[in-house]
């Protein structure tokens, strides 16, 4: 059960940041929330009792309420979590302070759009496979080593929340930055055996301070990644990787969507 | 008034919505996907376990192929399902799962040599086979004869779901997100495209559509208890009863898994049984091989979810202040193999339940009780995914009743089904919007959007009473959980159906705080309302009615399958809008053409069938025909086509070719 029966009954404070930005009445502002805890409460359960109760058009993001989906992502107390999976019981005072991601556009109040962000990440490190192998889907898969398929996998578990890119200073000042989130798909596709692309088209994708060169190593995208992806390990890795290829000073231009 | 005009239309942008989009857009089509949510949001991220395909890599799927796969699912289905499609669909997996990999989705492997396993609680060791070293390995699951279902650890349907949608943005499909069907434009038995809303501006638009897919998902939260995703509230499926015409298949067959966590119903996957974990009762003890002595823990979802509940019901849960429930063990398979394999069940109950579930003994055992999981029922379809009722509409996915499930779903065949029909019925859709043009006038489009402004500006203008739509909801989700669940009866569900009736006229004159257009999510609560609640009448009303017991439609008053009677699918159709109830008829499900009929299942209660005499004549027939042909030398294939036959699009009829037996 829960471990959180000690908490049972205690009044916690939410604060609230509101706005609606294409409401031109609208001005940011917090407002603040009074709940009592239940055994096991989540910010998805508060935050709907908030809304039933309170706010009927609070807006927010979930999905799946169970840290898979990547919906949820928010400030909380200052720091970017998925709020399906944090407990109230962490709070010792019992202030929550609640407010959207920041380097992603608000719809309102804590809801962001993420979706159109990471698509256009997708589209310009082409998160797909390159292959020129035509596949016959009647005969036997190819063959992968156990362990490459598991190295893949492990990079394959990012959800695309976003809060690597709401942890990140770069992208605060470079809005075309491709964040954690761009540079772990590059790695990915770099282990992946299916993928015929070399060092030389990743770097044409993202060999510039909009990409792999743009990181600072504040390495918060590490700090807060909510499925502990070796973000810093792969960054470091596709640097040294992509630093090694000679630009033959063909002039690349990157065009950045999103 | 937007109007935008596209080929091919894909509501519901999760694997099955995504995947259909690929086949459609690959033949040239302009296609648009319209989402809920961004598409990598989908609830097809929550599949954890897996997915089946008979392609017989590992040592414990030794032996498998379509036959196999195909009995397993139509004995898992009670003989509820469609044959023909489990036969389309067995068929098809195998390719599936060959093109995910090819696309990228990191399918977990065979390694040669030995790996030690745990099989009804022991210890075992087995051994990979050389030749199979790096092919696509497979675990166990409920209800099947061969390790068969296909993973990636326990996050399988987000590996699938990236791969897709990836594939999709490389074919360029314009997919478009916070968009909401709201209904379906139609003329003279032809459907033409949707009303949709903008959930950001909250504008409507009109999409025009040589043809219509709804592939939206299940309808899991009507039920309070549910593993669904909050945006699987069954409105797709909605939007098609409010055509008057269309009509949901099966509504009364829903699925309860065996072990989402207790409180939050959060799934843990089936792989946790599947690879080896037990449940217990409050007494520490292993109580499924008392009750099925065969299959054990890993029976069929319906049959593992009544014996829990009766176990509960004979004193033997556990005590809480979330009401009773078992343990689910999997700290047996050790650390090393939950912290590879079920590692995001190791983070739902670590950060939900505080429960590290690889802690050894009682410390590690997660708590669970059966909730609702899936809707079998869904848009009533024909093989090639078309509606009988409504040209140019095609349904996939859970949303649609293709009817691969019958009145039980086998883990592992959701995802698959997911991506197979997306395959099957997107290449039919594209055949359809090659062959057919549209001539629809502005005037008519223009209608059908005034309708649903007027009944945005209907609701907005209704004055605030003493009633609130969250209650209404809760209301509904309560009774469906209390009189509409795994045990049922005649009594209880006519209270769920009167009572429902009430609610649904309440939701038509409950009022809301708020009156903007844009970015309102209690107006959005406001006119989803009454399309939950129609479906939730639906499944309650289809449940009264049928008085048998069939997978996981289980009457107490009605205890035994009725293949004499009831061997027929529930077709329901809602008419009259003003209504409360909607009119249910039946399609007989033809033994003659069966290619397994009627019998024991190999799980669950014995002698609880009343025969259906023409299944021994069928099955003398059968076994003359396999005699026969076996006599001539004839192959499976051959036999199976005598049986009965059926029709693929694309190469997905060819035989699939498997390590060390090619093609046969």
């Amino acid at each position: 059960m829960p471990d959180t029966a000690q908490n049972k009954g205690r009044m916690l404070t939410f604060e609230i940041l509101q706005y609606n930005p294409s409401d031109p009445q609208s001005k940011p502002h917090m407002v603040t929330y009074h709940l009592e805890e239940t055994l096991g409460m989540t910010l998805f359960v508060a935050l709907n009792m908030i809304r039933e109760k309170f706010e009927p058009d609070l807006a927010f993001d979930f999905v799946c309420r169970a840290g898979i989906c990547g919906s949820c992502g928010m400030m909380v107390n200052g720091k970017p979590l998925l709020a399906c999976r944090t407990l109230t019981k962490d709070y010792p005072d019992g202030v929550i302070r609640l407010m959207p991601m920041p380097s992603f556009k608000l719809i309102k109040d804590l809801s962001v759009v993420t979706g159109q962000w990471m698509d256009g990440m997708s589209k310009r490190v082409e998160s797909w496979i390159h292959s020129k192998e035509e596949v016959d889907i009647t005969k036997l898969e190819k063959r992968i080593e156990p362990e490459v398929a598991d190295a893949t996998f492990e990079l394959d578990r990012c959800i695309e929340c976003g809060i690597c890119v709401s942890s990140c200073a770069t992208a605060l000042m470079r809005p075309d930055f491709v964040g954690a989130v761009g540079l772990n798909r590059i790695a990915r596709f770099d282990i992946d055996p299916h993928d015929e692309r070399t060092a030389e088209d990743f770097y044409e994708l993202v060999g510039d301070d909009s990409g792999i060169f743009g990181c600072m190593t504040l390495l918060g995208c590490e700090d807060n990644c909510p499925k502990n992806l070796p973000l810093q390990e792969k960054i470091a890795y596709m640097r040294r990787k992509l630093a090694n290829v000679k630009d033959t000073g063909g002039g690349l231009e990157i065009r950045v969507e999103g | 008034m937007k109007i935008h005009y596209c080929d091919a239309l894909v509501i519901g942008g999760g694997l099955a919505g995504l995947r259909t989009a690929v086949a459609t857009q690959e033949k040239g089509l302009s296609t648009i996907v319209l989402s809920l949510v961004p598409v990598k949001r989908s609830h097809s991220a929550a599949a954890q376990g897996g997915m089946q395909a008979s392609l017989a890599n590992s040592v414990m799927g030794k032996g498998d192929n379509e036959d196999v796969h195909f009995a397993d699912t139509v004995k898992g289905s009670d003989w509820g399902c469609d044959q023909e499609v489990a036969r389309m669909f067995v068929t098809t997996a195998p390719k599936a799962i060959r093109e995910l990999a090819a696309w990228g989705v990191p399918w977990t492997r065979v390694k040669r040599g030995e790996r030690s396993v745990v099989i009804n609680t022991e210890r075992t060791t087995i051994t990979e086979a050389d030749e199979a070293h790096g092919l696509i390995t497979a675990r166990d699951f409920g209800g099947t004869k061969k390790w068969r279902t296909c993973y990636t650890a326990d996050a399988t349907g987000h590996t699938m779901l990236f791969g897709v949608a990836n594939q999709a943005l490389k074919e360029d499909v314009d997919i478009r997100e916070r968009k909401e069907l709201l209904s379906l434009i139609h003329k003279d038995g032809r459907c033409y495209g949707a009303v949709v809303r903008d959930l950001i501006d909250g504008e409507l638009e009109a999409y025009i559509a040589k043809a219509t897919n709804i592939a939206t998902g299940g309808w899991g939260r009507v039920y309070r208890t549910t593993t669904n995703a909050v945006i699987c509230e069954g409105t797709g499926q909605a939007a098609v009863l409010e055509t008057g015409l269309g009509t949901l298949g099966n509504p009364e067959a829903v699925q309860f898994h065996p072990t989402p966590i207790v409180p939050s119903g959060i799934l843990l996957t089936e792989g946790c049984r599947g690879d080896g974990g037990v449940l217990r009762d409050v007494d520490g003890y292993r109580f499924m091989p008392d009750y099925e002595p065969e299959k054990k823990d890993l029976a069929s979802r319906d049959v593992v979810s009544r014996r829990m509940m009766e176990h509960i019901r004979k004193g033997k849960g556990v005590k809480s202040i979330f009401g009773d429930h078992l343990w689910l063990d999997i700290s047996i398979l050790g650390r090393e193999h939950i912290e590879k394999n079920l590692r995001d069940v190791q983070e739902i109950s670590m950060t939900f339940n505080g429960i590290d579930p690889a802690d050894e003994g009682p410390k590690g055992w997660m708590p669970v009780r059966p909730a609702q999981h899936y809707s079998m029922g869904g848009i009533r379809t024909k093989p090639t995914g078309e509606s009988p009722d409504l040209s140019g509409l095609f349904s996939c996915g859970e949303a649609a009743c293709w009817d691969l499930h019958g009145f039980n779903r086998l883990g592992g065949n959701s995802v698959a089904e997911t991506v197979v029909s997306g395959m099957i019925v997107g290449n039919y859709m594209a055949d359809y919007c090659l062959e057919n043009e549209i001539d629809i006038d502005t005037a008519t489009i223009e209608a059908f959007v005034e309708k649903e402004e007027q009944n945005i500006r209907e609701i907005m203008s209704r004055p605030l009473n003493d009633d609130s739509i969250f209650d209404i909801k809760r209301r509904m989700q309560e009774i469906m959980d209390d009189k509409v669940g795994i045990f049922r009866n005649g009594e209880e569900l006519q209270e769920a159906v009167d009572e429902l009736q009430e609610l649904l006229k309440r939701s038509r004159k409950v009022g809301i705080r708020y009156v903007t257009h844009a970015s309102n999510p209690e107006l959005v609560e406001a006119y989803r309302l009454p399309k939950m609640l129609k479906i939730a009448i639906s499944i309650a009303y289809s449940a009264l009615l049928r008085t048998e017991s069939r997978g996981a439609h289980y009457r107490e008053d009605y205890l035994k399958r009725d293949d004499a009677n009831w061997l027929k699918r529930t077709l329901v159709r809602w008419t009259d809008p003003e209504a409360t109830l909607p009119e249910v008829f039946y399609e007989e499900l033809d033994i003659m053409k069966m290619e397994i009929p009627p019998a024991f299942r190999g799980y669950g209660r014995k002698g609880m069938t009343i025969d259906n005499p023409l299944s021994a004549k069928r099955q003398e027939e059968v076994d003359r025909i396999r005699e026969e042909l076996e006599a001539k030398g004839a192959d499976r294939f051959e036999i199976q086509d005598a049986l009965m036959p059926f029709d693929l699009p694309e190469n997905y009829k060819e035989k699939n070719e498997r390590q060390g037996v090619g093609y046969a």
